[in-house]
């Protein structure tokens, strides 16, 4: 498990790019509940 | 074409009545190419590698800055709307009004910019191709921002809205542009751009003014 | 048929129905792309793990263009058409076209900087992804600056149209400007050979994204025809 989050030793980027995809999609979800 | 050059003296009238109009976006032009040296440094080979890419910015920062005025006076005070129902085609005014525009700061940007050329150390065939290029791709900038400066009436913030909707449909001419200029700086043929020039003209000259007629429309709606 | 629903009072109900279906379908591509994404793809030999980020950079960056053009669509649409439903869908997917181009940008950035060595790269791609990025801006802010929304969802139209015709050309333009200047720096484009299963992921994460797509914009269309129909019988009802 440990692993998966290292990524080895790319895990800021990796989950840095997955994470702030998230993030994005989760406002843009969040845009519409006017 | 009578109504072309009708069209065309009237807006040369107005603008020589307001010449300090004129003479500002000239002005503009020329500082803003004098303070890129005093940002990045005076060391000569930089600049002189940089020359192609300032002028033109500078040229494209002009553009959009004299742009607004292109309509807005005239929507103001209704003779857009009286000139819109007048017996001349649309396309006819807004050709004019493009015209008019090139030859009030396009024109006048391409013969300074050799002299702002000298003060980055520009060899001779340069500044040639640099005012070459120049009066090929100003028209560019002035049929696309006819489309812009209409689209743009009665909106707020006209001015800083007309800029982010007309410098990225500014790259190319901007690449093409001083590409032919740094292409002679490099020592290559800069002939393939100038081509390029010369067909982003042609379609420009196409979607510019369709595009302006169709947002007077809809504004004047 | 398919005219009754060009009114916006019966697309309404429609979308309404649609919405969570679409929801579904992207949550399921998504996790079966995800799936081959971190589990079934091997490690890379040169980018090791990171190279996993073009799971998400490659669909992002082909959802940002692709509604670049399919909002423009309806825009022309409703220019051509006088359909007020038209310019709507334009104006609801565009949010989420500019969030798929950032998204684009900032997982390049993250790609860029462990592989390459620099967040940034003037890559042909990545630079037509930027301007692509102000195209988006450029359309919300004008929509923004009009109040009448009749003469926005036009100028809006207009707009869209110009620069879907110049998204070719600016393209070309920065291919031509990138070539020339390429120095020993090497493009986030050249990809390690696309292996089956790479590809899978990415298809899979790109259909995930394309019903993402329709589903928000749906439901943004909806949002909107209840802002610019509130004075109208069936809503207030």
């Amino acid at each position: 498990m440990s692993e998966f989050l290292a990524m080895g030793g790319y895990g800021l980027y990796v989950w840095g790019s997955y994470g702030v995809a998230l993030l994005c999609i989760v406002l843009d979800v969040l845009s519409l509940k006017k | 074409m009578a109504g072309f050059s009708l069209l065309l003296r009237r807006e040369l009238r107005i603008a020589m009545r307001r010449r300090g109009d004129v003479l500002n976006v000239l002005v503009f032009f020329v500082i803003v190419a004098s303070l890129f040296p005093l940002g990045v440094g005076p060391e000569p080979s930089q600049l002189r590698a940089m020359a192609p890419g300032v002028v033109w910015i500078g040229a494209l920062l002009a553009a959009v800055l004299s742009l607004p005025r292109l309509f807005a006076a005239d929507y103001a005070d209704g003779t857009l709307e009286q000139l819109l129902v007048s017996a001349q085609p649309l396309p006819v005014l807004v050709l004019a009004k493009i015209a008019a525009h090139w030859l009030l700061s396009g024109l006048p940007l391409a013969i300074v910019a050799p002299l702002l050329g000298l003060q980055y150390d520009l060899p001779g065939d340069a500044l040639f191709a640099l005012m070459a290029s120049l009066l090929l791709g100003t028209p560019v900038l002035s049929m696309l921002g006819a489309a812009g400066a209409a689209l743009v009436l009665g909106a707020r913030a006209a001015g800083a809205l007309t800029a982010l909707l007309l410098l990225p449909l500014y790259v190319p001419v901007l690449i093409f542009g001083a590409g032919a200029v740094n292409a002679l700086l490099i020592g290559i043929n800069p002939s393939a751009h100038f081509s390029v020039l010369g067909a982003l003209l042609a379609v420009s000259s196409l979607i510019g003014p369709w595009a302006a007629c169709a947002a007077l429309r809809v504004a004047l709606d | 048929m398919l005219y009754k629903l060009a009114s916006p009072q019966a697309f309404f109900p429609v979308a309404g129905t649609l919405i969570p279906w679409f929801g579904a379908l992207a949550a399921a591509l998504a996790l079966a792309g995800l799936y081959v994404a971190f589990i079934v793809a091997p490690t890379d030999a040169t980018q090791g793990e990171a190279y996993r980020i073009i799971f998400i950079h490659v669909p992002a960056a082909w959802m940002s263009m692709f509604l670049y053009l399919i909002m423009a669509g309806w825009a022309g649409l409703g220019l051509a058409l006088n359909t007020r439903l038209s310019g709507m869908m334009a104006s609801a997917i565009a949010p989420t076209g500019a969030m798929f181009t950032f998204i684009a940008l900032w997982t390049g950035a993250l790609w860029g900087k462990p592989t390459w060595g620099t967040w940034w790269v003037w890559d042909a791609r990545l630079t037509s992804e930027l301007i692509l990025l102000f195209l988006y801006l450029g359309f919300i802010a004008l929509k923004a600056s009009i109040d009448d929304p009749l003469r926005a969802d036009r100028a809006g139209a207009i707009l869209a149209l110009v620069g879907a015709v110049n998204v070719p050309i600016i393209y070309f333009s920065v291919q031509w400007w990138n070539t020339l200047h390429q120095g020993a720096s090497v493009s986030l484009t050249r990809a390690p050979a696309m292996a089956m299963t790479m590809l899978t992921g990415m298809l899979l994460m790109a259909l995930a994204a394309w019903m993402y797509s329709i589903a928000v914009s749906l439901a943004r269309v909806r949002n909107i025809i209840q802002e610019r129909e509130r004075h109208a019988q069936w809503i207030q009802a």
